[in-house]
């Protein structure tokens, strides 16, 4: 269990009812493959989105395209209320302050410290040594990992290289965070703890999320558990229905480029389509 | 795609790289820093194979001139012919060669990998230009350091024939000295420092884009290191041809 100081997020002048994010009717293909097709969803605000989808599914494009880093062949893309299918590189660069990116395998700088890569864009824009040891500091709080300051990432356990991530990505107070399969290829235990993470910055910061998975226990954590803090600062998870208690979490599920499935975790398991069937139960 | 669209399609992506690159030129931070690490290790990292390279390209021409200089009674210009061929030519594109093989395929790979771990675009969505923090200082250190090293590469191959010269065929060092002297003109220095700026340039830019555009995973890094060594050869190779009638052009044919 982690301490964690309130993170104050900036206050966005943004009214609540913008999705934080929104795509409309979004197609995509490389070279004659079709990738993604007329895909329409939003993401509110404060709420965690899980993806699932099989590998090749479009998955990490569709978070790529959040963050400009491709742009779609048709669609528009709505960051906080915001058309991004046009802007220019400045516009983009503007924009992903506000957007946290946890990678695949973390996609750490390998020639850094875990100090210098979380310290990463906030060097970057000329902020001063002090203030950035501080926020470093804090970050790797928050993911626990205060005793690896000063490693190099070639050292790490690959739990510790997406945690590191996560500090990195946090950095700056994003107010939507995007997991791209955080937890895939870790051990049940630290794949839990990635998971705590992404329910904390939900219920304790009121981040906006989207989370792709395709292991099911993630779904079950995040879809079942809340956080709360007592009054000295400690988190606790809390299942839900221990309390009566809404939890601010949506399933969608791809396939092929189309969006299959868009609802809550009760829909889906209710679901009849025999592929999701299989996806959930594994047979 | 055919061969030529894709030519075309490389050479704009290299265009857009160095408008990029540019256009970062004027904007803060200028990355320093890392222009200097990059200088440090192009630089100081080759010099040893680069002296070595003129060294023995210096003995080799003296080793095989000298018997055709002897058959005509010219032997008094041994050196000369040896400054004029390395400084012009030899020098400039040996070493752009070496750093081909050696700096070009260690940009493109480090780039390639971090393509495929996606560092780069981690570097993007940190809010920071991967054509100014990677490919600038890169590009730079090279245009930089590839002249220095020519000169030091000329240097050697100067050392490496007087040697031969002296102890294999017992010219007198003096006599090499003085032809050297005759045969070097300003013209000869000013364009043996042109060419190695312009190869400098053209293995930064082609190796940062090689890298920069790997696809396909761990394969892809090893075909890009690959490509960007034979393209950027073979641009030097063909660049040296159309430098040398241009420095012709201007400072007139003077040879012999
Ligand atoms: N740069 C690219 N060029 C061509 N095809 C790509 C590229 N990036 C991804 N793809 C293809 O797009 C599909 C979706 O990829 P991705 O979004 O990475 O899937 P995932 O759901 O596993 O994250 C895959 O079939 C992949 O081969
Ligand atoms: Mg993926």
């Amino acid at each position: 269990m982690f301490e964690t100081e309130t993170i104050s997020r900036q206050q966005s002048p943004i009214s609540p009812i913008v999705p934080a994010i929104e795509f409309r009717d979004v197609d995509l293909a490389f070279d004659d493959r079709v990738i993604l097709d007329a895909i329409n969803f939003t993401v509110r605000r404060g709420e965690t989105k899980i993806v699932l989808g099989g590998s090749g599914s479009g998955k990490s494009t569709i978070i790529k395209l959040i963050l400009g880093l491709l742009r779609p062949d048709a669609g528009t893309v709505l960051v906080d209320g915001e058309d991004i299918t046009n802007a220019d590189e400045q516009e983009l660069t503007e924009m992903r302050k506000k957007i946290g990116m946890v990678f695949q395998e973390g996609a750490l700088f390998d020639s850094l410290s875990v100090y210098d890569n979380v310290a990463y864009r906030l060097a970057e824009e000329g902020i001063d040594d002090d203030e950035i040891e501080h926020e470093v500091i804090r970050m790797l709080r928050f993911v626990d990992l205060e005793d690896a300051i000063d490693k190099m990432p070639i050292e790490l356990s690959g739990g510790m290289r997406r945690r590191v991530g996560i500090a990195r990505a946090l950095v700056g107070s994003p107010s939507i965070v995007l997991f791209d399969e955080p937890t895939a290829g870790l051990d049940p235990p630290t794949a839990r703890t990635i998971c705590e993470l992404a329910i904390k910055l939900r219920d304790l910061e009121g981040v906006s999320s989207i989370f792709v998975t395709h292991e099911m226990n993630n779904l079950k954590y995040l879809s079942s558990e809340y956080a709360i803090v007592d009054g000295e600062g400690q988190v606790f998870f809390e299942q839900e229905g221990d309390k009566l208690c809404i939890i601010n979490t949506k399933v969608m599920m791809i396939k092929q480029g189309n969006i299959i499935f868009d609802g809550t975790d009760e829909e889906l398991k209710l679901s009849k389509d025999p592929y999701i069937h299989r996806f959930i139960t594994g047979r | 795609m055919n061969p030529f669209s894709r030519f075309l399609v490389e050479l704009q992506d290299i265009s857009f790289l160095f408008w990029r690159m540019l256009r970062g030129l004027r904007k803060q931070p200028r990355y320093f820093d890392e222009m200097i690490r990059q200088m440090d290790s192009i630089g100081v990292g080759s010099l040893a194979i680069v002296s070595l390279t003129g060294f023995f390209t210096g003995c080799v021409l003296i080793l095989q001139a000298y018997p055709t200089l002897e058959y005509y009674g010219a032997q008094s210009s041994a050196g000369q012919s040896v400054a004029i061929t390395l400084i012009r030519e030899l020098g400039p594109v040996l070493c752009a060669l070496m750093v081909a093989g050696r700096v070009g395929s260690a940009i493109s790979a480090e780039l390639g990998s971090m393509v495929v771990s996606q560092q780069i675009d981690a570097m993007r969505a940190l809010g920071t230009s991967p054509a100014r923090k990677l490919v600038t200082p890169r590009v730079i250190a090279l245009v930089v350091t590839l002249p220095l090293l020519t000169v030091a590469a000329d240097v050697f191959g100067l050392i490496g024939g007087g040697i031969i010269a002296r102890y294999l065929y017992a010219l007198d060092a003096n006599t090499y000295i003085t032809s050297l002297r005759a045969g070097i003109t300003i013209q000869d220095i000013i364009g043996g420092v042109i060419k190695p700026l312009a190869f400098g340039f053209i293995i930064g830019l082609i190796s940062c884009h090689k890298g920069l555009t790997t696809q396909g995973g761990t394969v892809g890094v090893g075909k890009s290191t690959t490509d960007a060594v034979v393209l950027s050869s073979i641009t030097v190779i063909i660049a040296d041809f159309f430098l040398s009638k241009v420095l012709q052009g201007f400072f007139g044919n003077t040879l012999f």
